[in-house]
């Protein structure tokens, strides 16, 4: 029903220099992600060079690993593993956070009670102990790593779109809705879910970066995408020797990860006021 | 010279959301003289506020002073250093805020914020002031001047947090008091009690004072002269007499006919065939907190109440906060299900919860709350607002339900065009208007209206009642209407029942209301409320009944308080 009138409503999707930097980062990430087998100079694990922490050069941009292997191709192949597992993972995280939380101030009483208190000692393991008890128990796969960042995640997503909605469902609006007999399905979605979405975004975002420092560590550990492949936070802890020589081998996937991660904060902080500023 | 106070060619400038800079103080010239309470009124927006608080050198935040000049005591506020007029405020001019709950900091004593004024501008050793600060209590006829100041503002009543605030001001004894609406969340039988206290304080004292508010007969007791302000214009300015008696201006004659309104007139009731009742409640009990082992809630707020709505007529709810209105409504809508009692409709007993209750049973009746700001979703258009209900309890889609939004806001004489706004793009009567079309989509028997039209302006809470009264003959709709306002009552209601501590103490039909209430709290209530007559507050004192009364509810006060301090 309201696809009819949101056309004439003035839409003020403008967005501001900095914000555009933003999606233009995080946009060339996701591009170099899907084309990665195609542009990709050499093959991902293959040893193309004598020589290992080579630097820059005319053949190999990003210089060479440790075993001699480009660099810049692994840094093409590993953007598939840190952007797709932390979208995949944050992805499914809100979901079932917001969704949950939502439910949970719309129900109240015991529905919330036991939820939350359930959630609450959830959120209470240290996220990267039960990342390494899972991994270590289940093995690391992709679908576990999507799944168990994700449950990682969820809890906090939930405490944070329940506090908002407790705050919308207070409204008169929603209690019009209630008096009128409305069910749960449509509470959620139409009275309080356009109310939160503003911060529910910048929350995504801000757990994004959270889920990439995350995965980066477990890979970091050696838990995360196993060898030959390999994403960001793998390729730091490989070539972490190069460090003392200054090899970009090092530097390179590290600049990857802060310029992914610094844009999505950008691009949430700088969103259209129109969406930003939705639930206040 | 003997203007205290004289603002000359006064333009204040602000900045809205959009960065588009609007002028909303438009070249106003004010003089007060010494002694003089000048009384700024005007609907919302009209720069009333805006104007007082050039007075003490302050703008609110985005909002600054272009040009004019504003002089208190022979002082240009606007030229002054920052550090001039902190010391300037409160020793010459000082501000009693409409809200004194949210002007107190909780976790202090009263006595340590009173007395705050003079120890920031050092006027006086503190032992001094504590000693002032009680002259003042009793100047100001608070209950237990001695010992008041010791309580935290949690411990005293409204009425007596307002009066505090107002010590508050007096403390640093400025030459002007600026009072910015300090009645408006009052109780009628409070506000009685603030206003003749503040009257006598600034009498005895001989201040001059500015008094902003927009209700002309609370103006009318206390006000010399009366400043009527419209979009930061002066309309008209004269003794209080002339502009209540001879309004010259259309704004204000439009005020003052808001203020008397048509009396309703009822349809000839047929005395043979009583309508049948709508509505029945039936010794109703509801509370909040746990359930008792007595089968009642650990707070009862509605105690054996009984009411009898007649289809096609409108019952009026009235008395102060706390009294159970809106619980009543809410416990009428399944909102908060009763512990004891029945609620039947059209001789059918509905169900004390929402979830228990059918689509027919909920259709037929609908609520309307106060605040159409929290009452409407901010991120729908007003077409989605008014197509819900349509679609939810008549299953109408497409072309037919474009047509019925198009036609309930024409009911409401709202341009079909609105529909495309989202209700952050509304007025405040507007917001009302389809706040009230929501409820009509349904095509109910009965709207519960709660309080529907306190947040409005006078004029436009005047038109919104008309409207009422209109769809009322037109559709054939039942009203339960709950106010603290006794003349909307009057101007929309058959009925009126009177709420006091959770029971209906008194009923009886509107025409009867300012002659033959028998409780003696509905004769406080309906006596409390201020007349547009310069003389009505002075004259109160030669009424024994509203004196005794009186006596009563500070006797009943001080008990409420002392009970509260034990517990």
């Amino acid at each position: 029903m309201s696809s009819t009138v949101s056309s004439a409503r003035g839409l003020g999707l403008r967005i501001n220099i900095v914000g555009a930097i933003g999606a233009a980062i995080i946009l060339f990430w996701v591009a170099v992600a899907i084309l990665a087998p195609l542009i990709a100079p050499y093959p991902v694990g293959k040893i193309v060079a004598f020589d290992y922490f080579q630097p820059m050069s005319s053949s190999f941009w990003m210089g060479t690993d440790y075993l001699g292997r480009d660099m810049l191709s692994r840094i093409m192949m590993g953007a598939r593993y840190t952007v797709g597992i932390s979208l995949a993972g944050v992805t499914l995280a809100c979901f079932l956070g917001v969704t949950l939380g939502m439910i949970a101030a719309v129900v109240g009483g015991w529905f919330d009670l036991i939820l939350s208190r359930f959630l609450d000692a959830f959120n209470s393991i240290p996220s990267l102990l039960f990342g390494l008890v899972i991994v270590a128990g289940v093995g690391s796969s992709l679908t576990v790593l999507i799944v168990t960042l994700a449950l990682i995640y969820a809890p906090g997503s939930y405490r944070f779109a329940r506090a908002l909605a407790v705050n919308v469902n207070a409204m008169d609006f929603v209690t019009v809705a209630r008096v009128r007999g409305e069910g749960i399905v449509y509470m959620v979605r139409e009275e309080i879910f356009p109310n939160i979405i503003g911060p529910v975004l910048a929350d995504f975002g801000l757990r994004f970066v959270f889920i990439v420092l995350l995965l980066s560590g477990l890979s970091f550990l050696g838990l995360g995408v196993q060898p030959p492949q390999a994403d960001w936070g793998a390729l730091v802890r490989e070539n972490l020797d190069g460090l003392s020589y200054g090899a970009p081998a090092v530097v390179f996937p590290s600049l990857a990860i802060a310029s992914l991660t610094i844009s999505v904060n950008m691009l949430i902080d700088n969103l259209p006021y129109r969406i930003r500023d939705r639930g206040e | 010279m003997s203007n205290i106070v004289e603002i000359r060619n006064l333009r204040v400038k602000a900045k809205t959301d959009s960065g588009r800079v609007v002028e909303i103080i438009k070249g106003v010239d004010l003089e007060i003289a010494k002694g003089e309470v000048v009384a700024l009124i005007g609907e919302s927006g009209s720069g009333k506020t805006t104007i007082a608080l050039t007075l003490l050198g302050h703008t609110r935040s985005g909002c600054s002073i272009a040009s004019g000049s504003v002089t208190v005591d022979g002082r240009d506020t606007v030229a002054m250093s920052e550090a001039e007029r902190r010391r300037f405020r409160g020793t010459t001019v000082a501000y009693v805020p409409q809200s004194a709950a949210a002007a107190f900091n909780p976790s202090k004593t009263i006595m340590d914020q009173v007395v705050e004024v003079a120890r920031i501008h050092d006027l006086m050793p503190a032992a001094v002031a504590r000693q002032k600060a009680v002259e003042l209590f009793r100047a100001l006829v608070l209950p237990d001047p001695e010992t008041i100041g010791a309580r935290y503002p949690h411990q005293v009543s409204g009425g007596q947090l307002q009066r505090l605030a107002a010590a508050m001001a007096l403390i640093g004894d400025p030459q002007v008091m600026v009072f910015d609406e300090p009645t408006t969340a009052l109780d009628v039988t409070t506000q009685i009690e603030v206003l003749r206290a503040f009257k006598a304080v600034l009498r005895d004292r001989g201040m001059a004072g500015i008094y902003v508010s927009h209700d002309l007969a609370v103006v009318a007791q206390i006000a010399d002269r009366i400043v009527v302000l419209k979009d930061g214009e002066v309309q008209e300015v004269g003794t209080t007499e002339a502009v209540v008696n001879h309004p010259s201006h259309d704004y204000t004659r439009a005020l003052i006919s808001a203020f008397h309104p048509q009396a309703k007139s009822s349809p000839p009731s047929d005395a043979a065939a009583p309508a049948a009742p709508i509505l029945q409640v039936k010794s109703l009990m509801a509370g909040y907190g746990a359930m008792g082992q007595d089968g009642l809630p650990k707070y009862v707020v509605l105690k054996d109440v009984d009411l009898t709505l007649e289809r096609g007529r409108s019952l009026g709810i009235i008395g102060e906060s706390g009294s159970g209105k809106s619980t009543l409504a809410r416990a009428i809508a399944g909102l908060l299900p009763p512990a004891a009692g029945q609620i039947e409709m059209n001789g059918k007993a509905l169900a004390g919860g929402v979830r228990q209750r059918s689509k027919e049973e909920l259709r037929r009746l609908q609520i309307v709350f106060q605040l159409a700001d929290t009452a409407l979703n901010p991120n729908k258009p007003v077409g989605a607002i008014l197509a819900r209900p349509l679609f939810f309890y008549h299953a109408m889609r497409g072309a037919a339900r474009a047509a019925e939004v198009d036609r309930l806001l024409d009911m409401v004489r709202l341009p079909k065009a609105l529909k495309y706004r989202l209700p952050s793009e509304l007025s405040g009567g507007q917001k009302q208007r389809v706040n009230f079309a929501r409820a009509l989509a349904a095509k109910p028997d009965l709207i519960l209206c709660d309080e529907i039209t306190s947040a409005l302006d006078t004029v436009v809470a005047a038109a919104v009642l008309e409207l009422l009264d209109e769809l009322q003959r037109e559709l054939g709709l039942t009203y339960m209407f709950i106010s603290h306002d006794l003349s909307t009552v009057e101007a929309i209601c058959d009925r009126v029942a009177v709420m006091y501590e959770g029971a209906k103490v008194e009923e009886m039909p509107t025409s009867r209301m300012k002659s033959g209430a028998e409780h003696p709290y509905s004769r406080l209530l309906i006596s409390s409320v201020p007349q547009l007559d310069t003389g009505w507050l002075d004259g109160l004192d030669d009424d024994p009944l509203l004196r005794s009364a009186m006596a009563d509810r500070r006797a009943a006060e001080r008990w409420a308080v002392a009970r509260r301090q034990r517990s």
